[in-house]
């Protein structure tokens, strides 16, 4: 109890020291509110461009989740691909390297040319972020199934169709939600970037084009508050990404079991 | 009529008269891909309701050997031949066999129950026939009230008392037992010897059971085969005559001190006087 206390009471003190540090700093050295606004002043920004905020941050949550279970979707059909074929997977693993180390930044504008649809467009970007860590984590789950358990099904005379549902789809299971917490969050990330990269172009869209907008007319305050929305939505997707792995793999893995028994 | 693992004991009957031993290794040798020779020129026969152990150090091809039998691996020349069911052999029906690995080998996201009705559900039934057989043979290891729970709330004892249960649940002809205990604690480890004993000597099942223990091998065998290493050969076959049944006594007692000193000193031997 001690602990639990201990975790959720140190961070927020911190986080209260920082943000009076902050309030102090910018009113004791008088800095302009387009520079550095003190959190009083983002906190009134959120309080009356919330209801305004929250309609954008409605958009980029929706591109966001799409583009997540098109990853999680996706990205276990072509894993499960993979595993069935190692010709497969060695033919086409390197191009899924391919589109994961280039910068989603320099490919966004050619999608939004192509894609018409500008929905569409900012969802096969955050799409294109989000399914890697999935798929290669996924792979690996499907790959790592118990060497002796392989030999065991053999023995009772599985077929491969059996092995994949009973023995490599479960294994792989923890890892595939390690592959997803992560991409919840890149999901998000891909989602700004590509509405950032659309917003130049002039296309309204969610919250970073509210970023862009209100740093265009120096809203420095509303800049801000949507910044701190941002970051609670990624916090939350992870949060829910967590609790779900967590409710369902609970008597799977180690990582879930042990912390379950302290 | 053949003796059942978990059906009611039918006592002496349980020893069938098969004439036709119930494993039939000839000149077996294994080479691997990397040109280790694993095995040369095994000459082994198990008799049915044999409970013989394979004793050798590590690395000696034991597991190897018993995987050849499995028919988990080819072996590169001799032949294997199994006799159950009454056929000779050809491909063995799947559930004839059970194998329990040194590790227990268990699917952590399924349940004791779960686990255990793992043969049947690769063929494909699982009906109240095949509940009930699962439930026996959990009892028969001794982990009733357990059936609901999962591998990681069950102790390393427990967890090889659900993997020696899976084994059994099918009723095979053969049980190949690769190392079961080596990895548990010394007095889980007796313990585990105590309940395998009682296995045996209630239904004679026919065992195949890979040691690098001496002691153990007296203790719960009828049979014992000595293998050394580099390639992997049997040195030395010694039928074991303490009687039966075998308790904690047997082990304190002359007869038991002096077959595991034989079979040491042949051991030892046999590696060129260093065991």
């Amino acid at each position: 109890m001690n602990g639990l206390w201990l975790r959720i009471l140190a961070p927020l003190l911190v986080g209260a020291v920082f943000l009076a540090v902050w309030e102090g700093v910018c009113r004791g050295f008088g800095i302009k509110t387009y520079i550095l606004p003190p959190p009083s002043l983002i906190a009134l920004s959120l309080w009356t461009d919330g209801p305004g905020l929250l309609g954008s941050l409605w958009v980029t949550l929706q591109i966001t989740l799409a583009a997540l279970a098109a990853a999680a979707i996706l990205g276990g059909l072509i894993s499960l691909v993979f595993s069935l074929s190692r010709v497969i997977e060695i033919s086409f693993f390197p191009y899924a390297v391919i589109l994961q180390v280039t910068p989603i930044v320099a490919i966004a504008p050619l999608i939004i040319i192509w894609v018409h649809t500008p929905f569409l467009a900012l969802l096969t970007c955050a799409w294109i972020v989000a399914f890697f860590p999935i798929v290669s984590n996924t792979t690996v789950g499907l790959n790592s199934a118990d060497r002796n358990l392989l030999a065991l099904f053999r023995l009772y005379g599985a077929s491969t169709f059996q092995v994949l549902c009973h023995l490599r789809v479960p294994t792989a299971l923890p890892y595939f939600f390690a592959g997803l917490r992560i991409s919840g969050g890149l999901a998000l990330i891909g989602a700004v970037v590509a509405e950032f990269v659309a917003g130049t172009g002039g296309a309204e869209t969610g919250l970073a084009y509210r970023i862009l907008e209100a740093g265009y007319r120096l809203a420095i305050p509303r800049l801000f508050a949507a910044l701190f929305l941002l970051s609670v939505t990624g916090i939350a997707i992870y949060l829910v990404l967590d609790l779900i792995s967590r409710r369902l793999l609970r008597h799977w893995h180690e990582s879930v079991a042990t912390e379950e028994e302290e | 009529m053949k003796s059942s693992f978990l059906g009611t004991p039918d006592g002496a009957n349980a020893i069938d008269t098969a004439p036709l031993p119930i494993v039939e290794l000839r000149a077996v040798g294994k080479r691997f891909a990397s040109g280790v020779v694993a095995l040369a020129g095994i000459d082994l026969t198990v008799g049915r309701g044999e409970f013989l152990s394979i004793l050798g150090p590590s690395g000696c091809g034991k597991s190897t050997l018993l995987r050849i039998v499995a028919g988990l691996a080819p072996p590169s020349t001799g032949m294997c031949q199994l006799t159950m069911g009454g056929i000779t052999g050809g491909r063995v029906a799947a559930g004839r066999i059970g194998f329990v690995f040194q590790d227990p080998t268990l699917m952590p996201w399924s349940t004791v129950t779960g686990n255990v009705l793992l043969p049947f559900r690769i063929a494909g039934r699982v009906g109240p026939r095949e509940r009930e057989r699962a439930a026996t043979a959990i009892r028969a290891v001794g982990l009733d009230g357990f059936a609901t729970a999962y591998p990681h709330q069950l102790s390393g004892g427990m967890r090889m008392r659900v993997s020696i249960a899976r084994a059994l649940v099918t009723d095979p002809d053969l049980l190949l037992l690769d190392e079961p205990f080596a990895a548990l604690d010394e007095i889980t480890r007796l313990a585990l010897n105590d309940d395998l004993l009682r296995l045996w000597e209630r239904h004679r099942p026919t065992i195949l059971f890979v040691t690098h223990s001496v002691f153990e091998s007296v203790y719960l065998s009828t049979r014992i085969a000595v293998m050394t290493a580099r390639p992997g050969r049997i040195v030395a076959d010694l039928p074991v005559d303490l009687p039966h049944p075998r308790t904690r006594e047997t082990r304190s007692s002359p007869d038991y001190a002096a077959m595991c000193d034989s079979v040491s000193a042949t051991l030892g031997r046999a590696m060129g006087g260093a065991p």
